[in-house]
């Protein structure tokens, strides 16, 4: 091969710093003029920041595997805290559990949803209109899907308290063990147990995607293990995700009046806006895969077995991909190829879900409220590899 | 550029039998001139009298523009056009065709997984050729009843060799076994497969545990079996402007709506994802993702614009954009 090798930048800088975590966009930009593969000293991997590199990890499953875990330790080697999900599995494992939850969720069986999906926006936001302010997360984002999801997929009333620590824990798991990683496994056993206790099929109602999943075992293309996993997937991934998605959307949108305006009067937009908005601030921010063989990403060479860490929000922003005003929010750019959901083998299952909540309270909010702004700063979540606000005070008008 | 409507005076060259109840034709130019350039996975309309319009897939050699060559089986349940081409041509015999067309279009990637069942070989032919010419990793997967009914069979794996061209006679080892054949997706590898319906549908199942957009497949109806799908311009009306887009049959309707700045939101643009599903007002359209259900395709009222196309016939789809 010709491949001209470039030594890595040896990068000393944190991601994992509460600065960092909390501000990431600066610490980025620093990441990506540094190389779009960098040796990031700190956590003994490397950086993946260029759009193009982030694509290529995230296409050659064979290359760059998952079956290593998604964390920085590789989970083949320790002992994993619970038994790999299908984000952490290759094919064929992964391509039979994949099969079974395309054949439950798809664009198809997620359309019906719309409906009920709809009645619980209207009713929050109605009462929010009401207000002259109020917080965007903890009286909204954290609130709505919340309220459909756990239906949509059909787990009893009783324990749902425990949905958003247990996804704080399994998103956390994918950066490294600091304080904050503790923190959010200080009563794991507990959200563990209910969680998983949740997925099984006696717990389920008959007519939500869990049963949906376990009439696959039926079928004979999963067990029942995977079908408890393929659940218990559906609800680590599909709360917190959703709830900083529509935060993010938000927080985008709170500082350009302008975008509102014309949103408001051009509400098919809507759907535009919330997909640029998501590669400006995805919510899924970073995650690791193993490689198997030698290999070169962005001329660097990297040894089999290495962990290489992806870098969502700088792919999101490389201004290789998006221009120089990668940065700015717009209206005008057609943000499609962002890799906020992730990208082949294992891209987001549940991105029609995602889509359909964030669009209705897009909606709900853009036909009632008339002007929205930020009424103070919004406070970032300390999260590894999250990126979201736990709150966020907003001031509105309406036509009242 | 060629016109679409123009039709081409062509003569039988060549009628070989190569397979139990398949012909292989030739066809020159009644002028001497040469064919327009096409690509792998095109097909030609042929017109065989009394309105009998038949798609048939290009086989012959890329390079070679002197001839085309199309391979057709007899159909027992024909509605005349398999059994015409069967009875009534001949070497000599005049015949009008259409311009090569590509609905079925070759994307480039590293690797390819080709699958044919019986007839449907014909599209892969040139395909391979594609692949192999460029140095691409491939490897051709054909299914037939028995090896007398598999058309070309015997000469792709003396070309190609038994490593890449896996000949799967059914009576002697039984059907494809596509849990084997694709239960272990491959990266960057497309999946590109031709053949009868179930067999089609089987691979879309398999394939939803492959990375989106891996699969692209086209498919025959019954009585058609060897023909693609037509694609004729028709017209795209946006209702919420009123406005009227004309889709070429060179572009899909999310290329024409968005030339005319009209924006509908889009992921995999192959029919895979349904990011962009819209709602069908009045039309009927002609389903060609991945995506919808069945219940959804009949239901007519929405649709993939990224793929999916006007039904023959029907000369406006009026979308809710």
């Amino acid at each position: 091969m010709s491949t001209p090798t470039i030594e890595p930048t040896v990068f000393s800088g944190d991601p994992y710093s509460e600065q960092n975590l909390l501000e990431p966009y600066p610490f980025l930009a620093e990441l990506q003029e540094s190389g779009s593969v960098s040796w990031l000293e700190s956590q003994q991997t490397y950086a993946v920041v260029g759009y193009a590199e982030v694509y290529e990890v995230l296409t050659d499953f064979e290359t760059y595997v998952s079956s290593g875990g998604l964390g920085p330790r590789d989970i083949r080697k320790d002992d994993a805290w619970r038994p790999p999900s299908i984000l952490e599995s290759d094919p064929p494992i992964h391509t039979l559990m994949r099969r079974a939850l395309t054949g439950v969720i798809n664009p198809g069986t997620v359309r019906g949803l719309r409906g009920e999906f709809t009645a619980p926006a209207v009713r929050i936001i109605d009462e929010l209109a009401k207000r002259t302010g109020f917080d965007a997360i903890t009286d909204l984002a954290e609130i709505y899907p919340i309220q459909v999801f756990p239906d949509a997929v059909g787990i009893p009333l009783e324990g749902r308290e425990h949905l958003l620590p247990y996804g704080n824990m399994v998103f956390n798991a994918f950066g490294p063990e600091n304080y904050i990683y503790q923190q959010a496994f200080a009563e794991g056993d507990e959200h563990a147990r209910v969680v998983m206790n949740a997925c099984k099929r006696e717990s389920l109602t008959d007519d939500g995607f869990g049963a949906g999943i376990w009439a696959k075992v039926e079928e004979g293309l999963i067990t029942e293990q995977q079908a408890t996993l393929l659940v218990r997937a559906l609800l680590s991934a599909g709360v917190d995700t959703t709830i900083f998605g529509i935060g993010n959307t938000l927080s985008v949108l709170a500082r350009r009046p302008d975008a509102w305006a014309r949103l408001r009067k051009e509400p098919s937009l809507a759907k535009f806006a919330i997909d640029e908005a998501l590669r400006l601030e995805s919510p899924f921010q970073k995650f690791h895969r193993t490689t198997t063989v030698d290999t070169f990403l962005g001329g660097v060479h990297i040894p089999a077995g290495s962990k290489v860490q992806l870098f969502i929000g700088a792919a999101n922003r490389d201004p290789k991909k998006w221009g120089n005003d990668a940065n700015e929010f717009s209206l005008e750019r057609s943000s499609s190829g962002h890799v906020a959901f992730g990208m082949g083998l294992h891209q987001c299952v549940g991105q029609p879900i995602a889509r359909l909540e964030m669009e209705i309270v897009l909606q709900q909010m853009l036909e009632k409220i008339h002007t929205l702004e930020l009424d103070g700063e919004p406070t970032p979540i300390l999260h590894n590899v999250l990126r979201g606000f736990e709150s966020m005070p907003v001031r509105i008008t309406t036509g009242n | 550029m060629t016109q679409l409507s123009e039709r081409l005076d062509v003569v039988v060259a060549e009628v070989e039998h190569v397979a139990d109840r398949v012909v292989s034709l030739v066809l020159r130019r009644f002028d001497g001139e040469q064919f327009p350039v096409w690509e792998p996975g095109a097909h030609i309309d042929v017109y065989l009298g009394d309105d009998i319009t038949r798609q048939y897939s290009l086989c012959s050699a890329l390079e070679d523009r002197d001839v085309l060559r199309i391979g057709v089986l007899h159909v027992q349940e024909s509605r005349g056009g398999s059994q015409r081409v069967h009875e009534t041509l001949v070497k000599g015999t005049p015949l009008s065709i259409s311009a090569p067309r590509n609905n079925f279009p070759l994307i480039d990637s590293r690797k390819y997984l080709f699958i044919a069942g019986g007839i449907g070989i014909t599209p892969i032919i040139p395909m391979i050729e594609n692949a192999e010419a460029n140095g691409r990793e491939w490897r051709l997967i054909y299914g037939g009843r028995s090896r007398q009914t598999m058309a070309f069979a015997q000469q792709l794996e003396d070309k190609y060799g038994s490593e890449k061209v896996n000949l799967f006679a059914e009576d002697e080892v039984g059907r494809l076994n596509l849990q084997t054949i694709l239960g272990m997706p491959r990266a960057h590898m497309l999946v590109y497969a031709c053949g009868p319906g179930g067999m089609l549908s089987a691979i879309e199942d398999f394939c939803m545990g492959w990375p989106p957009g891996a699969l692209h497949l086209e498919r025959f109806s019954a009585d058609t079996l060897g023909a693609g799908s037509v694609s004729e311009p028709f017209e795209v009306e946006l209702a919420r402007s009123g406005r009227i887009v004309k889709v070429e049959t060179t572009e899909t309707i999310l290329d024409a709506v968005e030339k005319v700045g009209v924006r509908i939101l889009s992921s995999c643009r192959a029919g895979l994802c349904g990011t962009c599903e819209t709602r069908v007002i009045s039309g009927t359209p002609d389903h060609r993702d991945a995506v919808l259900t069945e219940a959804d395709k009949d239901a007519n009222d929405v649709m993939l614009p990224c793929v999916s196309r006007s039904a023959a016939g029907c000369g406006r789809l009026v979308l809710d954009l």
